[in-house]
C-alpha cells in the first residue's frame, strides 16, 4: 500500500469506522441482531416504523447507540485535536492536553464535585465547569506565551501550557484535599468515563465538534506548510501566528467539549495520529481526516472492551485505551522502523 | 528597474545594531553576493529582505516597497533558502516542493493543475524525478539541498534568495549546487541574491560581491576589486594569498602564520 495515497487509505478507514460502529451497537448482554438494528437506526432516523420489539429499541436507541455515537465523536475529535497540537506545535509528544485543558477542566470538575455534591446540579454543572476550565487554561497558556515572546516561538507556548496546567493541578489537588470525601467521583472522572443519558452529552458534542473538525480539516495544507518552520513558512506567505491561533482555538475548544463529556480520556490523541504517520505517511492534508475517521472507531473499540471484560462492571476506558492502545503502538512503531531500516 | 533595492536599511536584534545603513542595488538577472566575516549581518540583510524580520529605511523589491507589500505578495515575489532549511522527515519530496506554491493559493485553497505542472517542472528541473515519492529523511545532505532549491523554484518567484547554498556539502555538491543556480538564472531570468563564505567560489559564480563587516557595508564590485588581500585580512583578519589563476578566476588561499 502507498503512503500517502488516499484512495486507499480513506475507503480502508471508512470501513474500520463502520466495523467499530456495528460492533459497539451489537456487543451487550441483549442480543439484538446486525440487520435489524442496521434496520431500526435507519427507521429511527427516517422517521419509520423499527423492526425491534419495544424494549429492544429502547436499548438500541436509548442506550447503545447514542453511547456509540459520543464514542465516535469523542474519539475523532481527541485524535484530531492531538495531530493539529502536534502540527502547530511541530512536537510529536504534544496531545490535546498540552495547552493545560486537562488540568483546566480537572479543576473545573473538582469544583463542582465538591461545592455541589450529589445533586441534581451537579450532572449539568460539571460538563459546563469542565468546558470552561479547559478553554480557560488554554486562554492563560496562550496569553503567557505570547507575552513571553513571538521570537521563543512554540516552545514558549509548550511552557507556558506546562506552567498554568502545573499551577491548576495545584489547585485541584487543594480542593480535593479540602473535601477527601470526594476523591473517588474526581478519580473516576479524571480516569474517562462515557456514561450517557440518552442523546443529551451527544447534543452537547456535536456542535462543537463538526465546527472544530471543519476548521482544522480547513488548515490541513497549511499545517503541512508550518512543519518546514515558522520563519520558512512566512517566507512563503503564511500568517504563521493566525494560522497557529485559529488551530488552536478550534482544537481546544473540541477538546474542552469532549472532556466536558467524557472526562480526561487519554492517549487517543497521541497514538491514533501517530500510528497513521507510520502507516500512510505524515502529510496533514491526509494524517488529518483520517485522524478523525480512525479516532472515531478506536474510541468506539476501546468503549466495547471496557464494557465487557469485568461486565457487568465498567472499566475506565482511560485505562482501556492506554492498556490496549500503548502496546499497539509499539509493534507498529517497530514493524515500520525495522522495515524502514 | 531594479530587482532590489536597500536604501538606508538598518536592523537591531536584542538592542545590537546588526545591520547598519545598508545601501546597494540589484539589477535584473544579476547574482550578488553577500560576503563577509560571521556576524557580519549577511543572514540578517536577506531575513530582512524576505520580510521576516523588522528593519529600518527603505526596501524595494521590483520597484515596489516591501514594506507595505502584502506578506504573501511579498513571498510571490521573493523565495528563500535558508542555510539550515527545517526539514519535515515524514513527508515526500514532492508534497514537499509542492509547498512552495503556497504563495499563490489561497488561504483554504488547494493546488490546481498549474500548481502541481510547476512541482512537476521544478522537480525535473533539479533531476528529482525518481525522487518524488522517497521520503525527505532518506535524503542525502546534497539532495535535500536540490529539493529545498525545487521548492524555491516551484514558488515562481523572479528573486531568488541563498543563505549559505553550498555549506555542509563536498566540493564536488558545492560546485554542482551552484552551477544548477546558474543554470536557473539563466533558464528562468531569476536574480539571485546568496551569502557565500568561500570567496573563490563566490568570485566564480556571482556578478558582484558586497563585502558586509560590522553591519556596514565596506567594500563593493567585481571580484578582481573585493578580493583583494589587504581588504581580506582587514575584515577577516585572515593571512591569504590572492592567487589570479587564469580560468578559475581569483583564488583565496589561507596562509598559515608563522607559530
Amino acid at each position: 500500500m502507498r503512503r500517502g495515497d488516499a484512495r486507499v487509505w480513506l475507503p480502508l478507514a471508512f470501513l474500520f469506522l463502520a466495523t467499530a460502529l456495528l460492533t459497539g451497537v451489537l456487543v451487550g448482554p441483549v442480543h439484538l441482531g446486525a440487520v435489524n438494528v442496521v434496520r431500526a437506526t435507519f427507521a429511527h432516523v427516517f422517521g419509520l416504523h423499527s423492526p425491534l420489539t419495544g424494549a429492544d429499541d429502547a436499548i438500541l436507541w436509548e442506550l447503545r447507540l447514542p453511547r456509540v455515537i459520543l464514542a465516535a465523536l469523542v474519539g475523532g475529535t481527541l485524535a484530531a485535536a492531538g495531530a493539529s497540537y502536534q502540527g502547530v506545535f511541530r512536537n510529536p509528544l504534544a496531545d490535546p492536553y498540552l495547552l493545560g485543558a486537562a488540568a483546566g477542566a480537572g479543576l473545573g470538575a473538582t469544583i463542582v464535585v465538591a461545592y455541589a455534591p450529589g445533586s441534581r446540579l451537579n450532572g449539568d454543572l460539571l460538563p459546563i465547569a469542565a468546558f470552561v476550565g479547559a478553554a480557560l487554561a488554554v486562554v492563560l497558556a496562550y496569553a503567557l506565551g505570547r507575552s513571553a515572546g513571538s521570537v521563543a516561538g512554540p516552545a514558549a507556548l509548550v511552557l507556558a501550557g506546562v506552567t498554568i496546567a502545573s499551577f491548576l493541578t495545584a489547585l485541584q489537588t487543594f480542593v480535593q484535599q479540602e473535601h477527601v470525601d470526594t476523591v473517588q467521583e474526581v478519580y473516576s472522572w479524571l480516569l474517562g468515563r462515557l456514561a450517557t443519558t440518552g442523546w443529551r452529552e451527544v447534543a452537547i458534542v456535536v456542535p462543537y465538534a463538526v465546527v472544530a473538525w471543519t476548521i482544522i480539516l480547513m488548515h490541513r495544507r497549511l499545517l503541512d506548510v508550518l512543519a518546514v518552520g515558522d520563519e520558512e513558512a512566512a517566507s512563503l506567505g503564511v500568517n504563521v501566528a493566525r494560522v497557529r491561533l485559529l488551530v488552536v482555538i478550534a482544537a481546544t475548544i473540541a477538546t474542552a467539549a469532549a472532556v466536558a463529556v467524557a472526562g480526561l480520556i487519554a492517549f487517543v490523541g497521541i497514538i491514533v495520529p501517530h500510528t497513521i504517520r507510520l502507516l500512510a505517511g505524515g502529510s496533514y492534508r491526509l494524517l488529518l481526516p483520517l485522524s478523525v475517521i480512525v479516532g472515531a472507531g478506536f474510541l468506539v473499540y476501546a468503549d466495547v472492551i471496557a464494557r465487557t471484560v469485568l461486565s457487568p462492571q465498567e472499566l475506565p476506558i482511560g485505562v482501556v485505551t492506554a492498556f490496549f492502545g500503548a502496546p499497539f503502538f509499539a509493534v507498529v512503531l517497530l514493524r515500520t522502523t525495522r522495515r524502514a531500516a | 528597474m531594479t530587482a532590489l533595492a536597500l536604501d538606508g536599511v538598518s536592523v537591531s536584534l536584542g538592542g545590537a545594531r546588526v545591520l547598519d545603513g545598508l545601501t546597494y542595488a540589484v539589477e535584473p538577472g544579476e547574482w550578488v553576493a553577500l560576503i563577509g566575516p560571521n556576524g557580519a549581518g549577511k543572514t540578517t540583510a536577506l531575513r530582512a529582505v524576505a520580510g521576516l524580520i523588522p528593519y529600518d529605511g527603505r526596501l524595494r523589491v521590483f520597484d515596489r516597497d516591501a514594506g507595505v507589500t502584502a506578506r504573501r505578495e511579498l513571498a510571490r515575489q521573493v523565495a528563500l533558502v535558508p542555510q539550515v532549511p527545517l526539514i519535515p522527515g515524514d513527508i515526500t519530496v514532492r508534497e514537499y516542493v509542492l509547498l512552495g506554491r503556497t504563495p499563490h493559493l489561497g488561504y483554504f485553497g488547494s493546488e490546481g493543475r498549474a500548481d502541481h505542472r510547476a512541482a512537476d517542472a521544478a522537480l525535473e528541473q533539479l533531476d528529482l524525478v525518481p525522487f518524488a515519492r522517497r521520503r525527505l529523511d532518506t535524503l542525502s545532505g546534497g539532495e535535500r539541498q536540490r529539493a529545498t532549491l525545487a521548492r524555491a523554484l516551484a514558488q515562481d518567484a523572479p528573486l531568488l534568495l541563498l543563505d549559505e547554498p553550498t555549506a555542509a556539502l563536498d566540493m564536488g555538491r558545492q560546485q554542482q549546487v551552484l552551477e544548477i543556480v546558474d543554470r536557473l538564472r539563466m533558464n528562468h531570468g531569476l536574480t539571485v541574491v546568496s551569502t557565500m563564505h568561500d570567496l573563490t567560489l563566490a568570485g566564480q559564480y556571482a556578478d558582484r560581491l558586497l563585502l558586509l563587516d560590522g553591519g556596514r557595508l565596506v567594500a563593493s564590485g567585481s571580484a578582481d576589486e573585493v578580493l583583494t588581500r589587504a581588504l581580506i585580512t582587514e575584515h577577516y583578519g585572515a593571512e591569504v594569498e590572492v592567487v589570479d589563476a587564469p580560468g578559475s578566476g581569483f583564488v583565496v588561499v589561507p596562509v598559515r602564520r608563522p607559530q
